[in-house]
């Protein structure tokens, strides 16, 4: 059976070559920087397993140190010029998008084939891993249809994925180490005081203004935590259920849904979510870290106004 | 009062992401703050975070997409994205990315959430797409413009990804609804959790459709 372990083994050789190729940029001034965290974050893929929690939690020091003191620089791979680029494009055409398109369609007709046919009986991929595995192999189809046809450079696939992990830098880990974090919160018990002191500020017997404290809660332990599923267990326990459906008489079923999404509006407005906030700014090289922020709290807001609004509607009908 | 002292953490966090510190080690110190208030020892706090970082391995897969999408843009894919919007005469940034958010919406409501994004789909295809929209709606871009565009992309990817996924039932958030909702023996199924996220959907749509379409007017009064 492929279990996702052989994704963390493909992803964890590439990261290693990252490694061994940051080592020997000599146009990068901080080459060892960058050599020692992708070399770390190898180690995590390929050997997490087997470090033990010790070994796992040196590591991540580790990382944190290497990127808090400013040890990274970014590489300078060989990749083509803008000039190139144009050139290619016009000879190739539409046809460029093809192989973009190999990994949404395997991990969407792969899913589809495998939990809708008898190919589910053989146990090929290990449960609820399926699409991400699936990924991965289009990945590699990709990479197959890439060769076949324009024969690049043995090294491209690994120097173009340099340099772009090099442009994410240390943001690539953050998501991962927020996710910890959360971890961490919760074993600290953070949840459950945050839970009896949002209980604290609900004013007696009206309806409106505890909807609104539980979305409103719901949104700001969100940005806190960075992420609506740590908020959720919370919110429900102080105020969704003991108030608003055991007290109100409300509607679960929209005490949840609803609930969860103003959650998400939290998740718009903070850079605890970083990859959906963070990670997109150092991909698209924002000069503003906080610019993919700034350009959704304009959403975010009237839309948490909207979902306090539709709890309150449609939770007493 | 001595029971909220481990909300320091969180304050530590608050206060590094405001005072612009490096966000990794704002995180480690903010880990440290919490195990050692709430009465952890040192080497109980590195072992949490360890395995933690550990069993969240699975973040870190979306990266093998990089060498595909590394080595399209080295054959031109962001050029050639740019030639297919040149090529629609009434093409505007506002609308491709309002057409943009109903793909993301419509594709994550029936679980296709892994099909787009970030790295696979903003980066390669739509940032360099709106902005090509937008030199033809303005002229050239200065920066602040520029960085608008590309903000505004990576933002239209956030709302519809938040807002169409909680439509398909399978999703990891509508279980946890479910889940948690059963330990206080309220018993729904997903697909019962799974319509309320239609009206939100709508007026995620709404709200947001208008401001792209509010961006367009922008684009075009400051030629």
């Amino acid at each position: 059976m492929i279990t996702i372990e052989w994704l963390y083994v493909l992803a964890g050789l590439a990261f290693a070559a990252y490694a061994v190729l940051s080592a020997l940029d000599r146009n990068n001034a901080k080459r060892l920087g960058n050599a020692a965290f992708w070399g770390l974050m190898a180690l995590s893929l390929l050997g997490g397993s087997w470090l033990g929690d010790l070994g796992n939690g040196l590591l991540v020091l580790g990382l944190a140190g290497l990127a808090g003191s400013g040890a990274m620089g970014r590489g300078d791979p060989p990749t083509t010029s803008d000039a190139e680029r144009e050139a290619w494009s016009a000879k190739l055409g539409n046809r460029l998008f093809l192989p973009a398109l190999v990994i949404p369609a395997t991990a969407l007709i792969g899913t589809l084939l495998y939990s809708y046919t008898p190919l589910a009986h053989y146990h090929l991929f290990q449960p609820k891993r399926e699409t991400y595995i699936l990924l991965g192999l289009g990945v590699l189809l990709a990479l197959i249809l890439i060769f076949a046809w324009l024969r690049p450079p043995a090294s491209a696939p690994l120097q173009e994925g340099r340099r772009l992990i090099d442009s994410i830098g240390w943001a690539a880990v953050l998501p991962q180490m927020l996710a910890a974090l959360g971890v961490v919160f919760a074993a600290a018990g953070v949840g459950n005081i945050v839970g009896e002191a949002t209980r604290a500020a609900i004013p007696e017997g009206s309806v409106f203004l505890t909807v609104a404290v539980y979305a409103l809660g719901m949104a700001a332990f969100t940005m806190v935590m960075g992420n609506a599923f740590a908020a959720f267990p919370v919110m429900a326990s102080a105020i969704g259920v003991p108030l608003l459906i055991q007290g109100y008489g409300g509607d679960a079923a929209v005490i949840g849904a609803i609930g969860m999404l103003a959650g998400f509006c939290g998740t718009l407005m903070t850079p605890m979510a970083a990859n959906f906030n963070l990670v997109p700014a150092a991909l698209l090289e924002l000069r503003d870290r906080n610019g993919v922020i700034r350009a959704q709290v304009a959403t975010a807001l009237p839309l948490l106004a909207v979902n306090i609004g539709l709890i309150y509607l449609f939770c007493f009908r | 009062m001595m029971h909220y002292v481990p909300l320091l953490g969180i304050l530590v966090v608050v206060a590094g992401f405001a005072l612009r510190l490096n966000p990794m080690l704002v995180v480690t110190a903010s880990a440290f703050v919490t195990g050692l208030l709430a009465g952890m020892g040192p080497v109980e706090v590195i072992k949490t975070f360890g395995k933690a970082f550990n069993d969240n391995r699975i973040i870190a897969i979306v990266w093998i997409v990089l060498p595909v999408i590394g080595m399209l843009e080295r054959y031109g894919l962001q050029q050639r994205a740019r030639a297919v919007i040149l090529g629609f005469r009434r093409a505007t940034a506002g609308r491709l990315l309002v057409l943009y958010l109903l793909y993301r919406q419509f594709t994550a409501a029936i679980g296709l959430h892994s099909t787009a994004g970030h790295p696979q789909t903003v980066r390669p295809l739509v940032a360099p797409m709106a902005l090509a929209a937008a030199e033809k709606q303005h002229g050239a871009l200065d920066e602040d413009t520029e960085e608008e565009v590309k903000a505004m992309a990576a933002a239209t990817d956030n709302v519809g990804l938040f807002f169409g996924e909680d439509i398909f039932f399978a999703i990891g958030s509508i279980v946890l609804i479910q889940a948690t909702l059963a330990t206080y023996r309220i018993e729904l199924t997903p697909l019962q959790l799974a319509v309320w996220a239609i009206p939100t959907a709508i007026a995620a749509f709404l709200i947001h459709g208008l401001r792209l379409l509010l961006l367009d007017r922008r684009l075009g009064a400051k030629r």
